[in-house]
């Protein structure tokens, strides 16, 4: 690394002010006024369009197997969205995927 | 509104909240143990673990600087990672959009994954809560887990030394967002768009700064959307 410390401290600067002002952008400046039914519609969807992109990667390229696909990891996050979905439970969801990725990870050696 | 009820919803927050310190703990250390080794000195690793708060986009940026990239491409980057925060921003503003300016201002702060997921199952969940109880559940989601994001990223910058990979703790994060995500397939449309944003996620992986996630959701949203308008 080579920059000076001055720039760094310029970068982290920048983006904690960036980064919050993505957070504070919708909620900052609509506030109270009532937003359009299909802009709604839209958002009722962010979690669910989000979060299943963001680790589908890291489900099928784990970085800790060299971005081979796993077994253990594969399995793990299947077994965490069957509890989720049919229990509704994140915590036993949670529980259930790391003993699943434990426990295949023990029984590969 | 009786106080009692808005303290309650506090600690509903601080207790959902709670099975996520396996995911920040680890994520936290790793990412004070990554910048340290990469030359930062502790106070520009607790710089940006203070001031950014987002642990995927200060994971970006800190590949970058190990790289020696342009500053505009390591802005650039770790900001584009952090534009899914400006649905969660806009995801929340109806439940949350009534209090005062300087409200909002503080938890646009502490909206990360968790407490937005956390936040979002509990008001949908619960739909007659006042403004006062879900900010109060909101704040109580925060409470344990910001000042163990920082704590911890000072611990792993004053360890220095490596976590051994064969521990798994690197999967605790996807577990935890697959853990938050599942109970929320609640519908036709949600499972739609869930499926949606992983089949795209994959196919534009090869997009660079993340901007291929951020394509895969907005479209993963119209999705859901249009499952539901046409469901209704």
């Amino acid at each position: 690394m080579t920059y000076s410390d001055t720039t760094i401290w310029w970068i982290i600067a920048i983006l904690g002010v960036g980064t919050f002002l993505i957070r504070f952008s919708f909620i900052g400046l609509i506030g109270s006024r009532p937003m359009p039914p299909w802009v709604l519609r839209h958002l009722r969807y962010t979690s669910v369009a989000i979060l299943p992109g963001l680790v589908a990667p890291l489900v099928a390229f784990p970085a800790a197997t060299g971005g081979s696909p796993d077994p253990a990891r594969l399995l793990a996050a299947a077994v965490t969205v069957g509890i989720g979905y049919w229990t509704k439970g994140v915590v036993r969801a949670m529980l259930g995927g790391a003993i699943t990725l434990f426990a295949v990870q023990y029984m590969l050696g | 509104m009786s106080p009692s009820t808005t303290k309650s919803a506090l600690w509903r927050g601080v207790y959902s909240s709670l099975p996520f310190i396996i995911v920040v703990v680890p994520f936290a250390m790793l990412f004070g143990v990554a910048a340290t080794e990469a030359g930062l000195p502790i106070e520009q690793v607790m710089g940006f673990t203070v001031l950014v708060v987002a642990g995927a986009s200060q994971f970006t940026a800190l590949q970058f600087m190990i790289e020696n990239a342009p500053v505009l491409v390591i802005l650039a980057s770790a900001l584009a990672v952090n534009l899914r925060m400006a649905m969660y921003s806009a995801a929340i503003t109806p439940y949350l959009g009534d209090q005062p300016l300087w409200k909002r201002a503080l938890l646009s702060y502490v909206l990360v994954d968790q407490t937005y997921n956390l936040a979002i199952l509990e008001f949908e969940e619960n739909p007659n809560q006042t403004t006062a109880q879900r900010t109060a559940f909101f704040v109580g989601c925060s409470l344990p887990l910001i000042p163990l994001w920082i704590g911890f990223t000072w611990v792993g910058a004053a360890l220095g030394g490596q976590i051994p990979p064969e521990y798994g703790l690197d999967f605790a994060l996807p577990i935890a967002f697959l853990a938050m995500v599942a109970p929320a397939l609640r519908t036709v449309a949600h499972i739609a768009a869930a499926v949606t944003s992983v089949v795209l996620a994959l196919a534009l992986g090869f997009i660079p700064l993340n901007l291929g996630l951020l394509a895969a959701a907005i479209i993963a949203m119209m999705v859901g959307a249009e499952v539901e308008r046409r469901m209704a």
